[in-house]
Formats: structure tokens, sequence, C-alpha cells
């Protein structure tokens, strides 16, 4: 189980706490109506899935229930960081 | 390539069995060859013995990273079925149990295919409505599949709890006499013995580290560990690390990778007749002929590489296990282990071709790969033989996910496969 620090309650917690949400960083389409089908694909399904360094989601539902981003690498599952949604990515 | 028969095991007995060669010679890369299989695991195995018996095609090389069979086709827990609601799924994964009856023959070596049955267990309401649909749907396609009610599933599986005050009550469950287990290790093995006297280069570890495209965009052969081979045609698969694969092809794909976690126990005397899964509370399980029990749960929640799982999802699968078949409270777990499942967003495989002229992808089985490996192998074979899909898998497409033609079993069963 992943020990993870949240950013707002400033706490290593365990992961039961938390609910992944996804590759971080997806910008919404800022007109949905022009996008084309090509454009929906790649927001709505295409991900990096990297193998080492990725950024992702989470939220800690049994906590403060606000989302987060991490930096963890997929081949050791260790946190490089975790930083407040809104933050640019590290 | 010896084959295996009474008489040669008799004949052997009398040699002190040291007369059996190889099952299959360990080859040095050559410099080209017609189609490259990128993974050594069933799946890809499968595809080049396809290629070399059925395809006409036996200049093929299969090139695998670690050892053969060492991914998923090592590490899921041998459960064969068919019985997928939509059309599209059912004709694809019966296609691959259609393969399964008669593989040991075929292929000279005991695969130990039992068909001991696959029972579904519904727990509410939403099951019985949903694994009566599943049963209606698979009956017009074909592949069989009947209802049980919670007594007759007890006379089918006596170690179940049927009792309504269980925590998780038995409404009845979703029988599929013809699914049952298979030993995954054969199959692999099998098929890499057959292939290899065919003519096919087996190539352990090497792992890929490039994919080489002409002007016109086309492949033109794999940058490797031990040097650049060539080939015109190269088919790919490769689970969890499809992504990885792709991205040197200069792809990107709507895959995520998962560590999906199995454990055995102790072995103990016959006492599981047939494999259960109970989809609702994430529990499969069935006993191998070692006497083990094979046990299966959930993915993690997170895109991981690591081959290895967090230790609650491990403990929610067996509280379902031990609620469901109070025997097992006390057993022993012997072995632990996690594969890695490639997943795609509408669960369902993505098998044929891709943007790339001679590149071929056979990926996102998830946690349900194992049960359809004759047939993805068959398939990808056709695919890479033809240039085109066959009318099994032409559904099954990567232009799904911008057309917005679904397969949607994720949807269908509200889980993982």
């Amino acid at each position: 189980m992943l020990l993870i620090h949240c950013p707002y309650c400033e706490e290593d917690r365990p992961e039961v706490e938390f609910v992944n949400g996804g590759q971080a960083h997806i910008a919404r389409p800022v007109d949905p109506s022009t996008q084309t089908d090509e454009e929906w694909e790649q927001y709505l399904y295409i991900r990096r899935n990297p193998r080492g360094r990725h950024h992702e989601r989470w939220r800690h539902t049994h906590g403060c229930g606000r989302f987060f981003n991490a930096v963890r690498d997929t081949v050791s599952d260790r946190f490089e960081t975790t930083y407040k949604a809104g933050e640019p990515a590290k | 390539m010896k084959r295996f028969s009474g008489l040669n095991l008799l004949a052997q007995a009398f040699q002190g069995h040291k007369g059996w060669p190889e099952h299959w010679p360990d080859k040095a890369p050559k410099a080209a060859y017609d189609v490259i299989i990128v993974g050594a695991g069933g799946h890809g195995l499968g595809a080049a013995y396809y290629l070399a018996s059925k395809y006409g095609i036996r200049n093929i090389a299969v090139i695998e990273k670690g050892w053969l069979g060492g991914g998923n086709t090592g590490r899921n827990t041998t459960i064969i079925r068919s019985n997928y609601l939509y059309d599209e799924s059912a004709h694809l994964y019966d296609h691959a149990v259609k393969l399964w009856d008669g593989l040991s023959q075929e292929l000279n070596y005991n695969i130990m295919y039992s068909k001991r049955g696959v029972l579904m267990l519904a727990h509410n309401v939403h099951d019985v409505q949903s694994a009566q649909r599943h049963i209606n749907a698979n009956r017009l396609n074909g592949v069989d599949n009947e209802w049980l009610s919670a007594e007759e599933c007890k006379a089918y599986c006596p170690p179940l709890d049927i009792s309504p005050t269980a925590r998780h009550p038995v409404l009845g469950g979703a029988l599929q006499r013809r699914g049952g287990t298979a030993r995954h290790d054969s199959v692999a093995w099998g098929y890499a013995r057959k292939a290899a006297a065919l003519g096919v280069d087996i190539i352990q570890n090497c792992a890929v580290t490039g994919i080489r495209r002409g002007p016109d965009g086309a492949v033109q052969g794999v940058e490797t560990e031990r040097g650049f081979i060539a080939a015109s045609k190269i088919g790919v698969s490769a689970a969890g690390s499809t992504s990885i694969v792709m991205q040197m092809a200069g792809l990107e794909f709507p895959l995520e990778s998962y560590p999906l976690q199995a454990l055995v126990s102790e072995p103990v005397k016959p006492v599981f007749p047939c494999v259960v899964m109970s989809n609702s509370v994430h529990a499969y399980i069935s006993q191998s002929d070692k006497g083990e029990l094979v046990i299966g749960a959930g993915t993690d929640q997170y895109v991981s590489y690591s081959q290895r799982g967090a230790f609650h999802i491990v403990e929610h699968t067996l509280a379902a296990i031990c609620e469901i078949f109070p025997i097992f409270s006390r057993m022993r777990m012997l072995r632990t282990w996690g594969g890695i499942v490639d997943v795609t967003p509408d669960r369902s495989p993505i098998l044929g071709k891709t943007p790339v002229p001679g590149l071929y992808v056979n990926c996102g089985w998830g946690t349900g790969g194992f049960k359809a490996t004759p047939g993805a192998g068959d398939l990808l074979a056709y695919t890479i033989a033809h240039d085109t899909p066959h009318k099994i898998n032409a559904p099954f497409n990567l232009d799904r996910f911008r057309t917005g033609r679904f397969i949607d079993e994720a949807a269908a069963a509200a889980v993982a496969h």
C-alpha cells in the first residue's frame, strides 16, 4: 500500500484514504462544439501510460476530499512529489 | 522435435530419458525476417505458430525482452470462458474456446484444458438480471450458458455457502459448462515447441529498443539490444508494455497499465470441482491439478509497471472468498504476485492494423487475456498474413475510440474482465 502525502492536509496517509484520478494536466476543451473526432479521442482516451515519471491526479476522498497532483515513478511506485491542483506541472 | 507418444515414452524409459531433445533452440537473431512478433507470451507465440502452420509464413522471429511465457502468460489464473455479452465479444472469445478444444492434440503437448465449468455467482437482484441477460445473449450467439438456482449452484460446487444469512447471499449463478482452466505455462511451451519445429526463431532476453520506419512511414524492422533486425511486418503482442513499444513507432495508444494480482494457497486434496467467479465482490477461484487454490484479485487503481500490487487488494478478495467459502478460512496462502495488464477504455481488446503500414497490434486484453490465447494468436496471424483483419477481429480496431463504435464490456458487466 502506498503512503501518500496530501498537500492540503500536509500529512502522509495510507492509500486507502485516496482515489486515483488518472493522468494529470489534461486540458479540458475550451470550445467543445468545435472539437473534431480526433481531438475528442485525444482528450478522452489517449493516455501517456509512461514507464517512469508519471503525472497523476489523486483525491483525498476520506480526508479533505480535495484533488491534487502527484509525480510518481511507475516502475518503483515511489512518489517524487505531490502538489496542489492548479499549480504548474512539476 | 521428437513427438510425445506412448511408444516414444517407452523407448526413452529404457534410455533413462536422456534422448529427449530440447523443446526449442535458443536462437541468435538473423539479419532479416518476413515477420517479427514482439513478445513471446502465449498470444505472440500462438501468432507465430499459426502464421507458420496455417498461413504459410515461416521466416519469423519472436523477440522477447525477458523469458518466454514470463509475463502475464505465467501470471494469470488460467480461466477459460466465452460468456461475454456483446455479439462481437462472444464471437471473439468463442473462436478461442473452439481452438482450445483439440489444442493438446494439435500441438502434441498436454495443455491440460479442463472443461470443469465456470460458475458466475449472482448476489443481488441486479446480478441476477445481468446474468440472465448474459445467458440469453450468449445462447443467441450459440455460446452455452445456463442459469442455476442457489441449490443447483451448491450441488455443482459444494463448498459454497448459500445460507440466506451469508454476507454475500447466493441468489443463483450462470454456468458455462465449456468453460474451465488450462495449464498456462504449457500453452506457451507447446506453441513455442511446435513453432520452433516449423522454423520460427525464438529470441529471448532481447528487448526491442526502437522501431525503424522508412521515408514512406512503413516499418523496416526493430532495433534491439542485439542489433537491428529487418522485417516488413511487425506484430506487437506486448501486453502491459504495449504503450512503450508503440511510442517507439510514434503512436499513442488508448491504454493504461495496471498491476493485477493473483495468489495460490498450499496444496490440498481435491475439494473444489469448478471455477467460481463473483464479479460484484471481486473473487475468482479454482483449484489446480496440483491442489493449490488459485485466486485472482482485482487491479490496483494506479498506473504501474512494478509487477506487484497493494496488500489491501488481496485482503479484499480473500475476505470475500472466506465469506462465500467458509471452509477456506484457515487455508494458508503460499505465493502472491502481480502482472501488468493493459486496459482499454471499453475493456475490449485492440486487435488489428495500426496507422503505421506493416505494424500490427494485439493488446488491451486487460485482466482477461489468457482465455483468448489461441484465438488472439490465430487472428493476429490472419491479420498479418492478409494485411487485413478477419471479420471476427475487424470490430476490435483502433479506430473505435475515434468513431465511438465501442464494444463496451465494461458497462455490460461493471467489472474489468
